[in-house]
């Protein structure tokens, strides 16, 4: 599949608020990115604005507060989505496309089942929890992350194993729980870990550079397929080197740290 | 018509942010004497059903929406 024919599908309800710069990072890679409501989804808008999620060729959850992240962030959004096109999403991810989650996007898919999903592809109800940060407050700011997968992951398949990356984050809940007590044993076993946060020596991140409190310093996960990721924080702010915090202090890369994310995509798609 | 009360809470042991902001506030107003402060969620909801099927209703509610099993109890009542 050539670069120009990857449709992508950002899908947005009222509250999410990272639907442009999704988009635009899927543009800049090449791709064909779209903001799509889920209304346009399930039949509820005007015939000429409806979609069907079988068109698009990658499905990308933004940030933001969906429905105003009441119940438990991301929950809403998730039910909506197990409502209305839970089956079409099911099928999306069992055909090997790409479904990426970021921030609040994680949030949703570890609500909506999609992640961890151990034993299957979407689970009825949640099987972790993206629960209150640690320090009880919204952490914002530069962190640091390793890819720690052992390649099974499609959103890391351009990225080294163990190579850092310098990307934002901006949540208030991104501390991974599980009722089960292995559950992160099973992650490594199973390659499900992605990104791990790290201090700026590479090093076991420990608060502030692990903002949230995660066992074992989990920043982003992925299914046993490798086709779903999430991740608190954001890859598509740090698309040029210029939205680097620390640009002009000497951080030297000639691209943003998070364009790698998706030019794997990208080079998974190279073969369909 | 029933009303069911649904009361959706954290767990023992899951941080309350909330509950102890809460306290934290409370106590910077002058109140003395405030142990554990939780914050817990209860929704009134009207559902046209039969008592028994209205709790059922809400207990599929709670599985479907209401609570996350890994950080959260419900317990769901019928009046």
């Amino acid at each position: 599949m050539k670069a120009e024919d990857v449709k992508v599908c950002v899908i947005r309800i009222e509250g999410t608020n990272c639907e442009d710069e999704m988009a635009n990072a899927f543009n800049m890679v090449g791709a064909n990115a779209e903001k799509v409501h889920l209304k346009q989804l399930i039949g509820q808008a005007p015939a000429d604005m409806r979609r069907s999620l079988e068109e698009y060729d990658v499905l990308a959850f933004p940030g933001g507060f969906s429905a105003g992240d009441y119940v438990r962030a991301g929950s809403i959004f998730a039910a909506r989505i197990k409502a209305g096109i839970g089956s079409d999403v099911k099928r999306f991810v069992e055909s090997g496309k790409p479904v990426l989650g970021v921030c609040n996007g994680f949030q949703i898919l570890v609500e909506l089942g999609l992640l961890p999903a151990m034993e299957q592809t979407m689970s009825d109800e949640p099987q972790a929890a993206l629960y209150n940060n640690d320090s009880g407050r919204f952490e914002c700011r530069p962190t640091i992350l390793r890819n720690d997968n052992r390649g099974k992951c499609i959103f890391t398949s351009k990225i080294p194993e163990k190579r850092t990356l310098m990307i934002p984050s901006a949540h208030g809940e991104g501390k991974l729980l599980s009722m089960d007590p292995d559950f992160v044993q099973k992650l490594e076993d199973n390659d499900q870990i992605v990104f791990r946060y790290v201090n700026p020596n590479g090093g076991e991140a420990c608060y502030p550079w692990n903002p949230n409190g995660s066992p074992s310093d989990i920043a982003g996960i992925c299914n046993p397929a490798g086709n779903v990721m999430g991740m608190m924080p954001h890859p598509e702010r740090v698309m040029t080197r210029f939205t680097h915090p620390d640009w002009t202090r000497g951080y030297d890369t000639e691209e943003g740290d998070g364009r790698c994310v998706f030019e794997s995509v990208m080079k998974y798609l190279e073969k369909f | 018509m029933a009303v069911l009360e649904i009361r959706i809470e954290l767990k023992k042991g899951v941080a309350d942010p909330e509950g102890k902001n809460t306290k934290k506030t409370l106590e910077s107003l002058g109140f003395q004497g405030l142990g554990e402060v939780r914050a817990i969620k209860l929704f009134e909801m009207e559902i046209d059903l039969p008592a028994d099927e209205a709790k059922k209703a809400g207990e599929e509610m709670c599985k479907k929406l209401l609570a996350n099993p890994v950080i959260q109890n419900y317990k769901v009542t019928v009046r």
